[in-house]
């Protein structure tokens, strides 16, 4: 990936991500999501892992985006309206976040065999999904079959929660 | 001017930063439930980044997008969940304010 298109995709993800937490009306944060999650679905695809790009539109900017878009009409939130800010809360946060933010640097910084370049691939072109399908179906099964038995239950589970009386 | 591992670091760190910044700022239930994907979505950016600074064969670690796929299948099934709580806690409260939920509150 050159890095100019690098750039622009993390700043695209990042700036986004942003406007999520920024902006005050619930739908216009849902919808930076899913811009953010195109950017790092690009993101993806610079790092050759098409059939997880693949994987993000489809899922995050598609099922999961309509599901909370769903939710807020439904809800019918309106932009909330301005309270009492709760100035240790948002000043502990702010801290711990910036906290967060220059230890990642320094970390970083020390890092050195994270400053080397990316090597390149066997081959041109990588038969990406095979490859995701072979570890997945061989080395990964058991995991397989348990997230197919907790896809189950987390359908059951809405199915009861979503009922209009829980007795 | 060459890309590195840690830029893809820095910019999963800053990822999961902001969406920890939102979990902690926000007060709207389903924002706060937003910036945990952001968050997720951060760790499956590091773990992809890794597969592919350590080649195996020439080829990318395949066991990372695995796991980033499993994390992806377990976080839309947590979103479904999430969204039948929230709606659920509307149907008993009429409020998405986590400072107006405080029965639990000491």
């Amino acid at each position: 990936m050159s890095p100019i298109l690098f750039y622009l995709f993390a700043a695209m993800t990042l700036v986004f991500a942003v406007a999520v937490v920024a902006n005050r009306n619930p739908v216009a944060s849902a919808l930076s999501l899913v811009v953010s999650f195109l950017g790092l679905a690009a993101l993806f695809v610079g790092l050759d892992a098409y059939f997880i790009a693949v994987i993000q539109v489809l899922v995050y900017a598609g099922a999961v985006m309509v599901l909370f878009l769903f939710i807020i009409m439904l809800l019918n939130i309106q932009a909330e309206e301005r309270r009492k800010i709760n100035v240790p809360a948002y000043a502990a946060g702010g801290l711990v976040t910036v906290a967060f933010i220059a230890q990642l640097w320094f970390v970083l910084q020390k890092f050195e065999l994270g400053k080397t370049a990316f090597a390149p691939l066997a081959e041109k072109h990588v038969d990406d999904v095979r490859n995701v399908g072979n570890t997945l179906f061989s080395t990964h099964n058991l995991p397989f079959q348990v997230i197919g038995v907790l896809i189950l239950v987390a359908t059951i589970g809405v199915v009861v929660l979503s009922k209009r009386e829980l007795k | 001017m060459t890309l590195t591992l840690n830029h893809y670091l820095f910019v999963s760190g800053l990822l999961f930063a902001i969406g920890f910044a939102g979990v902690m700022l926000r007060r709207n239930i389903i924002i706060i439930f937003m910036c945990l994907e952001l968050m997720l979505n951060a760790a499956n950016l590091s773990l992809v980044a890794f597969s592919r600074f350590n080649l195996v064969n020439g080829l990318p670690n395949y066991n990372a997008q695995v796991l980033v796929f499993f994390i992806i299948t377990v976080a839309a099934a947590e979103v479904a969940v999430g969204l039948a709580i929230i709606v659920a806690l509307f149907r008993a409260r009429q409020t998405t304010h986590v400072e107006d939920i405080n029965s639990l509150k000491f």
